[in-house]
């Protein structure tokens, strides 16, 4: 019978097929790694700060007087996932116009940017937080109670933008 | 017939139209802002300037040939305004050359000198002229470093009317349309130069039964609809023919929808029926009874209260009520608001089912309602199909909405089936429906009658039905559902908005309310197979098509012809006038 034989025993060679002395190679690899620096990390205790050039959660730009969205829904035309809900509504501020509901649902973003890019008022930015974990489909779209972000603490992704944007 | 020839095409058209009317004749649509085919002509934003000319001729009188064999052409010393120049024979046309373009780039630049960049927080962002334009006839660039002009914003011309003077670009077409169709001549341009813009006379305020048509033809976000104002963005809506409910004219309209909820209606051209317009009443009322208080489920009621029920023990819960009564005790009421089909089948009922004759229906007239423009006095969009197809006062027997609260008062008619969910609404038979035994009703809203009914059978509105409806002239027009039911879904053949697309069950943005209602004529046909009629309709063409088949006045019509023709007219199919051109003002909008 013309049958290709390449099984794992004809592939080996004899001291292969012992076994024994690629275990001892293999416990000497991990006994060296031993006396190494650890790559890994003590996570949660030890956490990764990003610099702000990292793609995390959007986030909306909170300043002291409100939010900067004006509700143009542009992000959400963008969102290549359609991850972005904004309803718009009327206000006295110059602006005319502001987001009474803008939901974000974390199980449709795909952390591109997009949404980031095309904003007209700077006012949805990739922020450093990288730790979403839900338990339910409807904890992971966030309103605005969760999105909107003080000004002082994206900083480091507003300075990134203006330089590199 | 003067010929011309538009961009080399050769086109045949008539003496004393424009340039810019020949060639919308001929599917060419010239760029242009002022100018707008309902209104007259001012020719005051430039933006159509096209090169004209006309063959040379030599000496002996024949055409001068290029080396090609082409026609030499004596261009114009200028270019000359599509809009109001009117077509001469022999005229060449050339609305893309160099000279064109040069002429369109060096107008978009003028206008968007003082247009503010807000397009974000415009309402007409999507559906705007001046970005379509921007966009296609214009390089993108300014060379304006200059500061830009502020004027007002915010400022109520009307009711209903919202001006944003930074976005106007002095078209006139508000103006015009103040003017000449909406006859409120109330509108002017005030100052000159950049600083012009519109103001209405001291005293005045725009407040014109159709002033809310000049948010749909300002080119621009200038004029936007206070009901409507920052609701949702054009291109996350689908738009849907249909027509209107809110009177008997019929005006042909679109329905503009989002999450399976009505936020405004726009007029559709009809040249037959109501040109480009729409009447303000219908924009502001005739979605809120679709989106709020409405009958989600059928309903039968035990002791005192109505409670929810499925289809299948409402409906025969409703045929063995009315197995109870003699059919001469039984009163059957069609509807002018439900269409052809549904009061088609149910006079089919009444005659053949339950063998009655005591078969009407009840006029909803308003005269004050009634105007020489569009608004008639009936409330209705189908009273004349009601008619048509067999609902009405049986000589000399049968009952009539005239005298039925008196034979209801002597007991000799103890069962009402009433398609008109509103009967209850003519106060002279409010309080005869208490002494009724039995009284169902198809009804779309909670109201008085429904809180009488012993069984409430949940109905579609015009915004969720397939059907026909017959306006005052005897033109009948097609109605589609823009609403998604329990029913029927958002599928194939509705129209669908991005979001509909790609919407899963955990998006809220998918989750508008489905309403267990149904199709009036559906509810009648599984009454009657319970009460033995044995009917196998099974979609609202089929009924219609047996309509026309045993109903001559629509004879020969058919829903495809009724779509290509937009609405045909009783006893006439057979010569349809046609449709004629379409004039949309924005042409880009998404869907
Ligand atoms: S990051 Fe991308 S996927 Fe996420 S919300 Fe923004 S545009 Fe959508
Ligand atoms: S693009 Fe920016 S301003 Fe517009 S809705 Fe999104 S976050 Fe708000
Ligand atoms: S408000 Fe609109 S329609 Fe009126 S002149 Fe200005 S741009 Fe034209
Ligand atoms: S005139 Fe009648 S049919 Fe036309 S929009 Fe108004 S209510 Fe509707
Ligand atoms: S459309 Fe001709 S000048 Fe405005």
């Amino acid at each position: 019978m013309n049958v290709n034989h390449n099984t794992e025993k004809d592939r080996l060679n004899f001291w292969e097929k012992l076994y024994l002395p690629e275990i001892a190679r293999g416990l000497g690899l991990t006994l060296r790694q031993m006396f190494k620096k650890p790559m890994t990390r003590q996570y949660p205790e030890e956490r990764w700060e990003p610099t702000g050039s990292y793609r995390g959660r959007p986030v909306l730009v909170l300043e002291e007087d409100g939010e900067r969205c004006v509700a143009c829904s542009l992000c959400s035309r963008v969102c290549p996932a359609l991850a972005i809900e904004v309803q718009a509504a009327e206000t006295t501020k110059e602006k005319e116009r502001y987001p009474v509901k803008f939901e974000i649902n974390m199980l449709r973003c795909i952390y591109c940017g997009f949404c980031e890019e095309v904003c007209p008022e700077e006012a949805i930015v990739m922020s450093k937080d990288y730790e979403l974990i839900f338990t339910n489909q409807e904890d992971a779209i966030l309103g605005k109670d969760k999105l909107l972000i003080p000004i002082a603490q994206l900083q480091d992704r507003l300075e990134f933008l203006r330089r590199f944007k | 017939m003067p010929q011309i020839t538009i961009d080399g095409q050769r086109i045949e058209t008539s003496a004393g139209k424009t340039i810019i009317e020949a060639a919308l004749d001929n599917g060419i649509d010239i760029p242009h802002f002022c100018w707008h085919p309902g209104l007259s002509v001012s020719g005051n934003c430039r933006m159509c300037l096209v090169n004209t000319g006309f063959p040379r001729k030599s000496a002996d009188g024949s055409l001068e040939r290029d080396e090609n064999g082409g026609n030499v052409i004596n261009w114009g010393p200028k270019l000359a305004i599509a809009c109001a120049t009117p077509v001469a024979d022999g005229m060449v046309i050339d609305t893309q050359g160099q000279r064109t373009e040069h002429a369109q780039n060096a107008i978009m630049e003028f206008l968007l000198i003082n247009h503010p960049l807000d397009c974000p927080i415009c309402d007409e962002a999507g559906e705007c002229k001046l970005q379509e334009y921007a966009f296609l006839h214009s390089k993108g660039q300014s060379r304006y470093n200059e500061k830009k002009n502020h004027k007002d914003k915010r400022v109520e011309l009307g009711p209903n009317v919202m001006f944003d003077g930074e976005r106007c670009i002095s078209c006139s077409r508000c103006i015009r349309f103040a003017d000449e169709v909406a006859k409120q001549p109330v509108l002017t341009f005030v100052q000159r130069g950049d600083h012009v813009t519109i103001e209405t006379f001291p005293g005045t305020t725009f407040d014109s039964p159709y002033s809310m048509n000049v948010n749909d033809i300002c080119p621009v976000g200038a004029l936007t609809s206070m009901d409507f104002r920052f609701a949702s963005r054009v291109w996350e809506m689908s738009f849907t023919d249909s027509i209107c409910p809110g009177c008997s004219r019929g005006c042909n309209i679109k329905v503009g929808v989002r999450n399976n909820e009505i936020l405004r209606l726009e007029p559709r051209t009809n040249m037959h029926v109501n040109e480009y317009w729409m009447c303000d009443n219908a924009r502001l009322t005739q979605y809120k009874f679709v989106n709020e208080n409405r009958i989600s489920s059928p309903m039968i009621r035990k002791g005192n209260t109505l409670v929810s029920a499925s289809w299948q023990e409402a409906t025969s819960q409703a045929a063995d009520l009315l197995k109870k009564f003699k059919p001469s005790e039984i009163m059957v009421v069609g509807s002018a608001r439900a269409t052809n089909e549904d009061n088609y089948l149910l006079a089919k009922f009444a005659h053949n089912t339950i063998k009655t004759n005591n078969i009407d229906f009840l006029r909803h007239i308003d005269n004050s309602f009634s105007d020489n423009s569009l608004r008639t006095n009936d409330r209705t969009p189908n009273a004349h199909g009601a008619v048509e197809v067999g609902v009405k006062h049986e000589q000399p027997s049968g009952v009539s909405m005239s005298n039925l609260a008196e034979r209801i008062k002597q007991r000799s008619i103890k069962a009402l089936y009433v398609m008109d969910g509103d009967i209850a609404a003519n106060s002279s038979l409010t309080d005869a429906l208490d002494d009724l035994d039995c009284l169902i009703v198809h009804a779309t809203n909670h109201n008085s009658t429904t809180e009488r009914a012993h069984v409430v059978l949940a109905s579609t509105t015009y915004a969720e039905l397939e059907g026909t409806f017959t306006n005052l002239n005897k033109r009948v027009q097609y109605v589609q559902p823009a609403v998604a039911t329990q029913d029927h879904e958002r599928i194939e053949g509705m129209q669908m908005s991005r979001w509909d697309k790609f919407g899963a069950p955990n998006d809220r943005w998918a989750r508008g309310e489905r309403r267990n209602c149904r199709q009036n004529w559906e509810i009648v046909q599984d009454i009657a197979n319970m009460l033995g009629a044995g009917w196998h309709y099974t979609n609202s063409e089929n009924v219609f098509k047996d309509i026309s088949n045993h109903v001559s006045a629509f004879s020969g019509m058919s829903y495809d012809l009724l779509q290509e023709f937009q609405g045909l007219t009783l006893g006439k199919a057979g010569s349809p006038e046609p449709k004629g051109v379409v004039y949309q003002s924005n042409y880009m909008k998404p869907n």
